[in-house]
């Protein structure tokens, strides 16, 4: 199922999702979407990618050899347990 | 910023004057965010070493010129990126932050169109779906790249990425859309071929 518009709110679904689309622009999207299966995908895949992204990347932490070198390399060596 | 209560609590006057303690508190604060943005930008476990120690040395460096027009974290920030850009560069990447935003709206990419999202959670975060995350990022070219990083990783708003790489808030919205734009082909790439997923799951193109 193609629509002539799906192309065109493409590069405003990111503003959609963040909430800052001006109210106009954000209702032809909700419109579009209520019967447009494809970019009910779109959207909520573009959503699930966020997310994804984020919730992997909070794990992340400085391991301590890094830390230490970190330290060392600054001349903090002192404070390094602080 | 993630920091920010601890940066309330350092003393911008003891770090001017080259205060020994109240710099490694500053590092302390600062390491982990930075070290974070140092290896989503570079992709590699060396290279984000050297951004993050060159980040806390620049920093040190000229903390005295630090005019607290913007946070200490936002000026930190700042120097991670340029650091982490500047290395990018010098590996041949090609990097420019003032790159045309006509050849970034004129590309038209195949949308494919893959239900993936109800794939169990813990597929959609082993270790291997990370792995493919990760090399995902460092297929985008480093001024998308950066503004992905910053706004959906480290979590800063459309506003502090637009103080961190000097850019219009449009600009940095731009960049965002087409960074999310681009991972969410590729997770569908990546996605949309396991095995359990439903039959009816592929819906074909937006082209």
């Amino acid at each position: 199922m193609e629509h002539e518009n799906c192309r065109h709110l493409l590069g405003s679904l990111s503003d959609f999702l963040d909430g800052s689309l001006e109210a106009d622009l954000c209702a032809e999207i909700e419109r579009h979407l209520a019967e447009c299966e494809n970019c009910r995908i779109v959207v909520d895949s573009l959503n699930k990618t966020v997310y994804l992204y984020h919730t992997t990347s909070q794990g992340v932490s400085v391991p301590e050899d890094v830390r230490e070198r970190l330290f060392r390399r600054l001349n903090l060596d002192d404070y390094m347990d602080s | 910023m993630n920091s920010r209560r601890e940066a309330q609590q350092l003393s911008l006057e003891a770090l001017q004057s080259g205060d020994r303690a109240e710099f490694a508190r500053l590092v302390e604060a600062y390491n982990a965010v930075i070290y974070r943005l140092a290896v989503k930008m570079m992709g590699d476990p060396q290279d984000a070493e050297d951004v993050l120690q060159e980040t806390f040395l620049k920093a040190y460096r000229h903390l005295k010129d630090f005019g607290g027009r913007s946070s200490i974290s936002t000026w930190l920030y700042r120097i991670a990126t340029n650091e982490a850009l500047m290395l990018l560069r010098r590996k041949r990447d090609i990097v420019s932050l003032d790159e045309s935003l006509e050849t970034e709206e004129g590309e038209q990419e195949p949308l494919q169109i893959v239900d993936w999202c109800c794939l169990p959670e813990e597929e959609l975060v082993s270790a291997e779906a990370k792995k493919h995350l990760d090399q995902a990022i460092q297929g985008l070219p480093p001024n998308l790249r950066v503004v992905f990083v910053l706004r959906d990783i480290q979590g800063l708003s459309t506003q502090e990425v637009s103080e961190v790489l000097n850019l219009s808030e449009t600009a940095v919205k731009t960049r965002l859309s087409r960074a999310r734009l681009r991972l969410r082909q590729d997770l569908t790439d990546y996605f949309g071929g396991r095995p359990n997923l439903p039959a009816d799951s592929k819906k074909g193109k937006l082209s």
